[in-house]
């Protein structure tokens, strides 16, 4: 016999993780809506006459967020402007067909759509990145990449917000990641709801909450067009490891992926622990935690054909270049090189090359 | 028996990337249970990467399953009992969004 909804009576088709609870399919899809309104309106996450971008990549998440965008934006009238911005790594195969998607996502939704390039904004594509460098930390360059190009393409088009489609599963993942890393700044950041430093286009998960479970079930139920398929290049194998992890436990406590949240969240951090401070890159004015950002290194690595100084850490880096550029220095003295060249050429010293 | 089964999110992948396959499970004694046709697909119909599909004697997690349309923790899971015409679908939630 059919399980029964435990709201209306009708034939159940979904046990709702974070409560176990057997809802019919109306019944599920208009508490799945409402607790993500509730969400936005708790915590204050848009005011009206913003303009929002959504990240739009045309898988699952994504193409559900624009959906229940549109959606909330219309039935409780937010008074947003909504924006689709994508982004188009130069994944051939893969972000290509991605991309269709996120087209007919625009038609569907009729919703303005964005597409920014890697090419125009850091002259790479992904697939020169890995001819470059192989396919050992290409998926760092590519998130650190991803993130500057959701901030530039948002600030080209006016938004004030961006929007991703962030999961509960995604962020308690993360939390496990950070705890593992060590990492206390981000395992700090990697709980709010909203993040947004001075002079940023401030970020919102308004799926902070929602269970991947539901996200998928939703659109399988609702029939939403969304793309799947595995990037070409390896996925991220740490955030794998914390994935598998966490599907384990859910399989024998669902909550458990809100309470690893709420864990995040908690954690104190002592006082005298020092916290990286944040200023501004001297090149491109983007968010830092050193002279340069993330992406203005790794791209010089790149441009100087010398990528793998651009990953790990910086005061490593650091030290190498002054080492590089005394070695040059003193070359210089001897005659041996020409030192404005040599503090260029990284490539001078074995030395160099063995720290690693 | 004859039975569907769908694939979709990503563990198509795993089947050759054909979504929907008509089915004729082999007479038995015993019931067809979700917990026989799981190892049957594996050795049947799967043909890649096993290991991403089945773990242990169940689903690997992250893999949703639906039983005539319905979340199969309603239906008893690995109990569940087949029965003629039944549409059995895999949705995998491990791809990226």
């Amino acid at each position: 016999m059919p399980t029964e909804c435990v709201e209306c009576g009708k034939r159940a088709i979904l046990k709702r993780p974070k409560n176990r609870k057997a809802l019919c399919k109306d019944c599920f899809y208009s508490v799945f809506e409402y607790e993500i309104h509730e969400t936005i309106t708790k915590n204050r996450l848009f005011k009206p006459g913003e303009t929002i971008a959504i990240g739009a990549s045309g898988g699952k998440d994504s193409t559900v967020l624009a959906h229940i965008m549109k959606l909330l934006n219309d039935r409780y009238d937010y008074g947003l402007n909504l924006v689709l911005l994508s982004i188009d790594e130069g994944i051939s195969g893969y972000r290509d067909d991605s991309l269709e998607t996120v087209k007919r996502n625009q038609i569907q939704y009729s919703l303005p759509l964005k597409i920014l390039s890697y090419q125009e904004l850091y002259g790479w594509t992904m697939d020169a990145i890995v001819k470059e460098i192989g396919m050992k930390n290409n998926c760092t360059f590519c998130g650190v990449f991803r993130r500057q190009a959701l901030d530039r393409g948002a600030a080209m088009l006016k938004c004030d917000k961006i929007v991703t489609g962030h999961n509960a599963d995604d962020i308690a993942e993360t939390v496990i990641m950070n705890i593992l890393r060590g990492d206390i700044a981000r395992l700090g950041r990697c709980t709010s709801i909203s993040t947004g430093s001075e002079g940023m286009i401030s970020r919102c998960k308004p799926f902070k909450y929602t269970y991947e479970k539901e996200i998928v079930m939703y659109a399988h139920f609702k029939k939403l067009d969304y793309f799947t398929t595995e990037c070409i290049y390896s996925p991220n194998a740490y955030r794998g490891h914390a994935r598998t992890f966490l599907k384990d436990l859910e399989k024998i406590r669902p909550r458990a992926i809100l309470d690893i949240i709420t864990s995040g969240e908690d954690m104190a951090i002592k006082e005298e622990v020092r916290m990286p401070i944040q200023s501004t890159c001297q090149n491109c004015g983007y968010i830092a935690s050193s002279e340069l950002c993330k992406a203005c290194i790794m791209l010089d690595g790149l441009n100087r054909g010398r990528p793998e100084l651009s990953i790990g850490k910086n005061n490593k880096r650091k030290k190498i270049l002054k080492m590089t550029a005394e070695k040059a220095k003193e070359a210089g003295k001897n005659g041996k090189l020409n030192g404005a060249n040599a503090v260029h050429d990284i490539s001078v010293s074995q030395d160099v090359e063995n720290m690693f | 028996m004859n039975i569907t089964i769908e694939l979709a999110g990503g563990a198509e992948l795993l089947f050759g990337n054909q979504r929907k396959h008509e089915v004729t499970l082999p007479e038995s004694d015993k019931q067809w249970t979700m917990a026989t046709l799981l190892p049957w697909i594996r050795d049947n119909l799967l043909q890649e990467r096993g290991e991403l599909f089945m773990q242990g004697k169940s689903v690997r997690p992250g893999i949703l399953v639906l039983v005539n349309d319905a979340d199969w923790e309603l239906a008893g899971e690995l109990d569940y009992v087949i029965e003629n015409k039944d549409n059995i679908m895999f949705i995998s939630t491990l791809h990226g969004g």
